[in-house]
């Protein structure tokens, strides 16, 4: 079997996800024998992301002009994506931001009202990515294939799921041990 | 009795106060008229007096002429001016009345398709007898089906003829009338309650406020018969607290009623409810009542079991009890050969939305709508065809006018999946867009659920949410889909009446006008919002 | 005591006459899930978790509040009351604001469970992320609203067993919230014994333990049964 083309993929979330990637020790011996990993914040230099991926684990929500810029990219050019964590399914953590009712109430409360009396709304377009109105799941704008839950989702989880995967299986989520949030 | 002498009748001019006339201002034209004839002298010729509803409120403020001595035949005049009533002053002056044709009004006799066709039962003393006056309810025969009833008829005779007339609750559901008093009768205890639901919410139905509002000794006396079918000596009127009208003449009813002491041994009391139309729902009328909030509980325990501080209690709409005096007066088979072998009587509608001629009528069940809607109604201003019908208000559904020779009667609108409703029948012509139409329901219900339960809390907001987003175009077949499947989810699952039927009015357009939803969907899933 | 005999998921279970659904499913091993259902509080039938089919019936009926009857034929579980089902957890979820990992009750929540129990891995519904308070004014508890699913267990515990009513549901539909006396903060309400009843009963993290950090709140409604069992025999002569 050839191996598979594997990215995993940082939007709006703390990188936990990937640091449970990670957490897989040993397995991932095992899963560099039968993926190349093609894009990945934590395993690749790659900048662009290529086309012809077959997985993908998205972490995190859509928080910005950025990360919607690179989902849609995602999206088009992968096979299989998993939303990878409770961010990309919830919003989670970063969507918490959206009870307060769009971007800008965001960027004041951050930038001037917990600011030291010197604070300015960050302004830079086409360096810093505009933030969307709100957070959103990953699945809210572009269609998943496999949920993938936790905060983060134990190594142990992360292997149940990308494991058939790897073998062209689709992995059976359900019971606490693998779709638990939190 | 003497016969009425040619001269003895003066002629008479019935003016609407209800509150449709009211709102277009004819309380400003009676009293004028009534300055004017007292200031010329004519009191004694023109008898005018102040009337309940005379049908089509569209068109009021509305004047009703009886041209008094031995003519017949009424003339009903709508859009009075404060001109077309001096106008009416000189013309009595000149003892020309018979050919007096106001400038501004809009003349109908009594052979206009909107009167000709209606069969007046509920309505029989609307519009001819003063609300506020109980002698002349008793003039018309208020409270002598009681007395009689009371005197000769027992409690069980009194529920058979009721049972035999087949009348079914008009307040949507269509219940056998009978079947309930009998089940609350049957129940062991002296402490039974009767209830009017008078809590009329939908969102263009106005038919029970146009019954207490001008003839409301008829719903007292229909309560007490109940009362007295049932074994109850305590009643409750439960009303809207926007029907200011018909709470002001029920109160005075009432003590009318009660001072004379014709209500037998029946109490009854007024509840004004605070605005929830979740409260027209049987328990959660009865928890607000009782002073609770107003949510409802799962049945059964049926009312006729478990109802006001848990005593047996009937509960009934206002045009069911307005159903008993007559049924009792002209007998069961009277009533059942009127309508159809399984929906018996008349039906009261109110018509309003994209029709000539808006307002109150009562027709035999059976009618076919397009008769009430387009020969009564005149159908669409402009001469814009109909689209569809809506029956039944956020718990119903529409017809569209390829079915509107449909006869309304429960079965037949079931069929369509709509339902009969309590008689709010709002005319849709072809430039309405039915998604609009469903959203806009789903926004009532959305607003109205008491909150109690997951589906119709949660589930009513996500189901409007889900028809703006269809309305502002950003919705995929995908979302279509799912606001298919919610609907049935919230349908199914929900615990009262409102949360069941909230998604109706949706997936009867789905039903019937599916094209309007497909024609507002993105082509691809959309990206943000 | 009459025994009345019933199926149930296709076994034969006898039950005591006038015993609910519920009563009879679970005796009869067949799991039904609930979430504002209490054993020791009146049912009030609200979360619709329980809903089940009954043949002849062409409505789903909440086993919580529905008795059972002789020869009743029931189904406690179907492809079609597995959907339900999963769309109320999805309900509930997106009309709050749950957010799991950083809270109280994370691993002990009765909510969380729930999902796991329908297969909840996302939900298909949008996240309605409302703007909710926390009501900390209370000297040993809190109340995160963001967290409450407004299932009453905390009304009704406070009204029926500690006789305090403290709480109540404020507002109508999906402005519903639970207040505490005349919508007052809850260190305001002398009513409050400070009895942590509603602590104990409540599914969520939505009422917790000042001091209870993430995962540290579990709650006990088994002591509000015991209680309600040593009251009940108490009172017998």
């Amino acid at each position: 079997m050839s191996r598979l083309n594997v990215a995993t993929v940082w939007l709006a979330g703390c990188s936990g996800c990937h640091m449970s990637f990670l957490d897989l020790d040993e397995w991932l011996l095992e899963f560099a024998e039968l993926a190349n990993v093609v894009y990945s914040p934590v395993a690749s230099d790659t900048k662009v992301y290529p086309e012809g991926v077959d997985i993908a684990l998205v972490e995190g929500g859509v928080a910005n002009r950025d990360n919607l810029e690179l989902i849609l990219k995602v999206r088009a050019r992968t096979r299989i994506l998993v939303s990878f964590g409770d961010c990309a399914i919830t919003a989670n953590i970063p969507g918490m931001r959206n009870m307060l009712g769009g971007s800008e109430p965001v960027l004041r409360r951050a930038y001037l009202e917990l600011a030291d009396g010197s604070g300015a709304l960050p302004q830079a377009p086409g360096l810093v990515p505009e933030l969307l109105e709100q957070v959103l799941p990953v699945h809210q704008v572009v269609p998943v294939d496999v949920y993938l839950p936790g905060c983060p989702p134990s190594a142990d989880r992360i292997r149940a799921c990308l494991e058939p995967l790897l073998h062209g299986e689709w992995p059976v989520m359900e019971g606490a041990e693998l779709i638990r949030f939190g | 009795m003497s016969g009425p002498g040619a001269t003895a009748v003066p002629a008479q001019a019935r003016l609407c106060s209800a509150a449709g006339c009211r709102a277009c201002g004819s309380e400003a034209i009676r009293s004028h008229l009534e300055t004017s004839l007292a200031e010329r002298g004519l009191a004694g010729r023109l008898r005018l007096r102040r009337v309940g509803c005379l049908g089509p409120c569209g068109a009021g403020p509305l004047l009703a002429l009886d041209p008094g001595g031995a003519r017949q035949g009424s003339v009903i005049f709508g859009g009075v001016t404060r001109a077309d009533a001096d106008s009416l002053v000189e013309a009595l002056a000149a003892v020309r009345l018979d050919s007096w044709e106001p400038q501004a009004a809009q003349r109908f006799d009594q052979l206009h398709p909107f009167f000709r066709l209606q069969r007046r039962i509920v309505l029989e003393n609307c519009g001819r007898i003063d609300p506020e006056s109980i002698d002349e309810a008793i003039a018309a025969g208020a409270y002598v089906q009681l007395k009689r009833a009371v005197a000769s008829s027992s409690p069980e005779a009194v529920i058979e003829r009721i049972r035999r007339s087949g009348l079914r609750g008009r307040g949507g559901a269509g219940y056998p009338t009978g079947l309930k008093w009998q089940s609350v009768a049957g129940r062991p205890g002296p402490e039974k309650v009767v209830v009017c639901n008078a809590d009329e919410g939908d969102p263009g139905a106005f038919m029970d406020r146009t019954v207490l509002e001008g003839d409301p000794h008829r719903v007292l006396e229909g309560m007490a018969i109940a009362a007295y079918a049932v074994g109850a000596r305590l009643g409750f009127i439960y009303i809207r607290a926007e029907y200011e009208l018909a709470i002001a003449h029920l109160r005075r009813a009432i003590e009318q009623a009660s001072g004379r002491d014709l209500l037998g041994d029946v109490a009854i009391e007024l509840r004004v409810g605070a605005g929830a139309y979740v409260c027209g729902e049987e328990t959660a009328l009865l928890h607000s009542i009782e002073g609770g909030r107003g949510t409802p509980r799962p049945r059964p325990p049926y009312p006729a079991e478990h109802g006001l501080w848990g005593r047996p209690t009937l509960i009934n709409n206002v045009e069911t009890f307005a159903n008993v005096v007559p049924i009792l007066r002209e007998g069961a088979d009277w009533f059942a050969a009127i309508g159809t072998p399984t929906s018996a009587g008349t039906k009261v509608f109110s018509l309003t939305g994209h029709v000539r001629l808006a307002g109150v009528l009562e027709v035999p069940m059976g009618t076919p709508l397009a008769t009430v809607v387009e020969q009564m109604g005149g159908g669409a201003p402009g001469g814009v065809p109909i689209k569809a019908v809506q029956t039944g208000g956020p718990s119903g559904g529409c017809v569209p006018a390829k079915h509107l020779d449909t006869p309304v009667d429960y079965e037949s609108l079931k069929e369509l999946g709509t339902i009969m409703g309590s008689g709010g029948m709002v005319v849709l012509d072809a430039t309405t867009d039915m998604v609009d139409l469903a959203a806009f329901f789903m926004g009532f219900c959305r607003e109205e659920s008491c909150g109690k339960c997951v589906p119709c809390r949660a589930g009513t907001v996500q189901l409007h949410d889900l028809l703006r987003k269809h309305l502002e175009r950003r919705a995929t077949a995908a979302d279509l889909e799912q606001l298919e499947s919610l609907c049935h989810m919230v349908a199914d699952t929900s615990l009262c009446g409102l949360g069941q039927s909230a998604p109706r009015p949706v997936l009867s357009a789905l039903r019937h006008f599916r094209g309007d939803f497909l024609a507002l969907l993105q082509p691809k899933a959309s990206a943000v919002p | 005591m009459t025994v009345i005999t019933l199926t149930i998921d296709g076994r034969s279970v006898a039950t005591a006459s006038g015993a609910t659904l519920l009563e009879a499913a679970r005796a009869g091993g067949s799991a039904i899930p609930t979430l504002c259902h209490l054993e020791g509080l009146s049912p009030v039938a609200a979360c619709r978790l329980c809903l089940v089919e009954i043949d002849g019936d062409s409505r789903l009926q909440p086993a919580c509040v529905t008795a059972a009857a002789e020869g009743m034929v029931v189904r406690t579980t179907s492809p079609r009351l597995a959907e339900l089902r999963r769309t109320v957890i999805e309900l509930l979820f997106t009309e709050g604001n749950h957010v799991c990992a950083i809270c109280v009750a994370n691993g002990h929540c009765e909510l969380q469970d729930l999902a796991v129990a329908v297969g909840m891995d996302h939900s298909r519904l949008p996240y309605r992320f409302p703007s909710r308070s926390v009501d900390l004014s209370h000297p040993l508890f809190g109340l995160d609203h963001n967290r409450c699913i407004l299932c009453t267990r905390c009304v009704r515990v406070c009204a029926e067993v500690e006789g305090a009513h403290v709480w109540d549901v404020g507002w109508r539909g999906e402005h519903c919230r639970i207040i505490s006396g005349l919508d007052q903060p809850w260190g305001a309400v002398d009513a409050c014994t400070d009895c942590g009843k509603c602590v104990q009963v409540c599914p969520t993290g939505a009422l917790f333990h000042k001091g209870d950090g993430t995962e540290e709140k579990e709650g006990h409604p088994e002591q509000l049964q015991v209680l309600v069992r040593a009251r009940q025999q108490g009172g017998a002569p």
